[in-house]
């Protein structure tokens, strides 16, 4: 059977700690090196913290995480798709683009795309204005 | 998250320690600000981030505004002692074009 797990929390900043550090266990039986779990949990990071302070703008919200291993003969791929409830993004295209950011005066780099981009083997955000955002990423670990 | 800092003469150091994320930035934003002010007559300052195991884009945003307020002093900033995976984003966002590492 195929592993998997599902998280769903708060919209709370205290949770992006124990978001990060859970999917970073969950890969653990992939035998990660130190800078595979340091990417996953940067990426993570960066996706929950997007919802507490874009989606819903510091407000109520859930989070939901789901992750799903699929083995290789070697280690193998940690899939993980972060979605939100909240406002949705108008442009994804340019919400991408590195330095974008809607929140300038709250010392947003607007970075985290490209932050999660980088960090990931494959990356991609769906988004409805009104409804939600759904960031899909893929992590080849131990490979 | 813990922010320290310490006063060499004319040299103010932060000491950056645990895990610079959303939850963390809000909380140490204010302390390093009034800091800064207090002692404007620095000729540098050094954020040194050896005990900062984790960061995020949030730390980035981070550093930049510390680095904003000390360029309206006209001092410069510097990073020091960043772990591999900090290393890793201060380079990606082009951090260190704005606060070198030395
Ligand atoms: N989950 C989301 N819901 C709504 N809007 C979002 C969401 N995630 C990102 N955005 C929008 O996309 C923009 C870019 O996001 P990105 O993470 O790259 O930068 P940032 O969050 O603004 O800054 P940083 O991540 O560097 O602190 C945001 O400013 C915001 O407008
Ligand atoms: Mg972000």
């Amino acid at each position: 059977m195929q592993n998997y797990m599902k998280l769903e929390l708060a919209a709370l900043s205290e949770n992006e700690s124990f978001a990060r550090s859970a999917v970073a266990a969950f890969a653990l039986p992939l035998s990660p090196s130190f800078s595979d779990l340091s990417d996953i949990k940067t990426a993570v990071s960066e996706a929950v913290t997007n919802c507490i302070v874009h989606a819903y703008k510091g407000g109520e919200g859930r989070i939901v995480i789901e992750c799903r291993i699929e083995k290789a003969p070697r280690g193998g791929i940690l899939h993980i798709v972060i979605t939100d409830y909240g406002c949705g993004i108008e442009d994804v295209e340019e919400a991408m683009t590195p330095f974008f950011t809607t929140l300038e005066n709250d010392e947003r780099s607007g970075m985290g795309f490209t932050v999660m981009q980088t960090f990931s083997t494959f990356f991609k955000v769906e988004s409805e204005l009104g409804k939600g955002t759904r960031v899909i990423m893929q992590k080849a670990v131990g490979m | 998250m813990q922010l320290t800092f310490r006063v060499d003469g004319r040299q103010l150091t932060f000491y950056l320690s645990g895990e610079l994320d959303e939850h963390a930035a809000s909380s140490v934003r204010r302390l390093a600000d009034d800091t800064i002010d207090e002692h404007s007559y620095a000729d540098f300052v050094l954020f040194d981030l050896s005990n900062v195991g984790f960061m995020d884009s949030t730390g980035i945003g981070f550093l930049i505004g510390r680095y904003k307020k000390c360029k309206r002093y006209s001092i410069p900033a510097y990073i020091k002692n960043p772990n591999p995976s900090a290393d890793k984003i201060l380079s990606i966002s082009g951090v260190y074009t704005l606060i070198p590492k030395i």
